[in-house]
């Protein structure tokens, strides 16, 4: 009858340890998420109104400043960078407007940072562009105004127009090889008419002879409906529905059972 | 034989055999020896109850404190319910420390002794089965069943008819499909409308670059007669439009209206709608799987576990100038079905 060789259990870890740390893991990825997701566009002006021969000599200046090294010194276009002749002052207002241009880094896609420039001077850049060639204006408050639009119209368009990148609530959604549609949160009535408008990077053109102003209206009255919701039931998590919510459950609140019911069948000491 | 649970003896009896080791040796717990740490663990239990008690009490305050449109912002969450929020956080509170103190309570204070009940056997006495036998000779007598021939008769056969009005049910998981996998609305000359606002649309109306979600002329009609969906399940279309050396299709040629090409909705790998049109890379993207097409080639896969190109419509326009159907869809739109081969 030996008793040899009992050494003492040496404990180098909680029996928990790896369920807290899994836990630690998974609520910080949440968290980052959240934090980042939480990107928007910037905030609007009104739009500028009809423009002087200064301004567009004004936005001559800083094109070829700013501009010309990708655009090209006529705004032809260059191997870097498309030709902006005929994309009219909405594009320029929204790209310029959001931070998208002048770009960052390239990559799948350009993505909106800082704004570079003052709403002054980005109307000068738009009068500049505008007077190469005719292209969309920049929608004047009258055509802003959404308030007398049709809200249900405006969902049943969104459904059917946007919803398929840009998320039923407007949350966003990736598309192919790194390129996203962006979340509408936070986007401002202007530049959702200029996105429509103009059609920036992937997006597709939605132009007034498909998608008449009044339309246009109706859909900016249903995001901006959407972004003002609140969240009854605590986290929105990302507002795409059973997704997110059935992996949320499986994983956090199965996680925790199963945490729980380790530490009821762990031995005390 | 039949053993209850007894003290156990503990390893160093078997200490020798390694496939029976017995169980570990009988650590008691610091609450065991230690009557400060059994007072600390006390202590613990009622504090765990307390919380609860406290919780249940704060859940009534909740209740009565916050309206139910009451919006606080919360960090990580932003806008949400205060009434939620609060109701649930205290009663969730609540409910687990009540939980959390009788499992602490159970693990730290109640008695430690390690139990063992030995297993008995599955195979009951010979007399015992000797009994049952007998009983179910004795019941087969009694009821007749052998020697009254009619009632087995009658009820063997009621017994065999019986999976009959199951099997004659699942006729109606028909009849087969016939061709509606294969036909849609669409056919020579069929106007396309927007989709929603259902307004016929010219070739002039869709810019380089842009996008119609679309559906056949008079689909809202049917709707109304038959009242189901099946039609628009298999209708909608996207317009898409881009500059005429852009497209790179080997089949269709002539499909397109000066650069405006229509393309079946409808994911050819499980049926989803598909829309994620690109208008820089003209790839049209199923966000179900990532199936991708290649609208400027022939809607062909180009990533993706569609097995199918997605289907073209041809289209051209009509005396007033409006874009039509050139004819039906050449192949069924939608994913594979089992007689498609």
């Amino acid at each position: 009858m030996s008793n040899a060789a009992r050494t003492p259990a040496r404990r180098r870890r909680h029996p928990l340890a790896t369920f807290v740390v899994l836990l630690v893991a998974l609520v910080g990825v949440g968290t980052a998420y959240a934090a980042l997701s939480g990107l928007a566009s910037g905030t609007a002006q009104a739009a500028g109104s009809s423009a002087t021969p200064q301004q567009i000599e004004q936005g001559k200046q800083l094109f070829l400043e700013g501009c010309s090294s990708c655009h090209g010194l006529a705004a032809q276009g260059t191997s870097n960078g498309p030709t902006l002749i005929g994309v009219g002052a909405a594009a320029v207002d929204f790209q310029v407007g959001t931070g998208r241009m002048p770009a960052a880094q390239f990559g799948p896609q350009i993505q909106a940072t800082k704004v570079s420039y003052t709403q002054e001077q980005i109307d000068a850049l738009a009068a500049y562009v505008a007077s190469l060639a005719p292209g969309p204006a920049i929608p004047s408050a009258d055509q802003l105004n959404y308030q007398d639009a049709n809200l249900q119209e405006g969902g049943a368009l969104f459904r059917t127009n946007c919803a398929q990148c840009h998320n039923f609530a407007g949350k966003g959604g990736a598309l192919t090889q790194g390129k996203f549609a962006p979340p509408l949160t936070g986007a401002s009535a202007k530049y959702i008419y200029e996105a429509m408008l103009t059609g920036p990077q992937s997006m597709p053109v939605f132009a007034d002879t498909t998608l008449p102003q009044e339309q246009k209206q109706a859909i900016i009255k249903y995001i901006k409906a959407v972004q003002a919701e609140p969240n009854p039931g605590g986290l929105s998590l990302g507002r795409i529905g059973p997704v997110s919510e059935g992996l949320l459950l499986w994983v956090l609140g199965l996680g925790l059972v199963t945490a729980v019911a380790v530490w009821i069948g762990a031995k005390v000491s | 034989m039949s053993t209850t649970g007894h003290e156990v003896e503990h390893a160093g009896s078997h200490g020798d055999n390694p496939l029976a080791p017995g169980l570990p040796p009988h650590t008691p717990r610091r609450a065991d020896v230690d009557p400060r740490a059994a007072r600390r663990a006390e202590r613990q239990v009622a504090t765990l109850f307390g919380v609860a008690a406290l919780a249940f009490i704060g859940f009534v305050v909740a209740y009565v404190a916050f309206p139910v449109n009451k919006v606080v912002s919360v960090p990580l969450i932003g806008e949400t319910s205060a009434s939620n929020l609060f109701l649930g956080l205290t009663l969730g509170i609540g409910i687990f420390c009540i939980g959390a103190g009788a499992i602490h309570w159970a693990k730290k204070l109640m008695p430690d002794v390690e139990e063992v009940s030995e297993r008995h056997e599955l195979r009951g006495s010979d007399e015992d089965r000797a009994e049952a036998m007998g009983e179910f000779a004795r019941g087969s007598a009694e009821s007749g069943f052998t020697t009254r021939p009619l009632i087995r008769r009658t009820l063997l056969t009621a017994m065999l008819l019986l999976p009959v009005p199951l099997v004659v049910l699942l006729r109606d998981l028909g009849p087969l499909p016939g061709t509606k996998l294969r036909t849609t609305l669409w056919a020579k000359g069929t106007r396309i409308v927007s989709d929603v606002t259902l307004q016929p649309i010219r070739a002039s109306d869709i810019p380089p670059g842009g996008m119609v979600s679309c559906v056949p002329e008079g689909l809202d009609k049917i709707e109304e007669e038959q009242g189901n969906l099946n039609a628009r399940a298999k209708a909608p279309i996207v317009l898409v439009r881009m500059r005429p050396d852009q497209i790179r299709s080997e089949q269709g040629k002539n499909w397109d209206y000066e650069g405006i090409l229509a393309y079946s909705k409808i994911c050819t790998h499980v049926g989803c709608p598909t829309a994620l049109y690109e208008q820089q890379t003209h790839h049209l993207l199923c966000p179900c799987h990532q199936s991708t097409f290649d609208l400027a080639d022939s809607g062909n896969v180009v990533f993706g576990p569609a097995a199918r190109r997605m289907p073209q419509l041809p289209i051209t326009v009509d005396a007033d100038g409006y874009l039509v159907a050139a004819g039906p869809f050449a192949e069924p739109i939608g994913p594979s079905f089992w007689e498609r081969g």
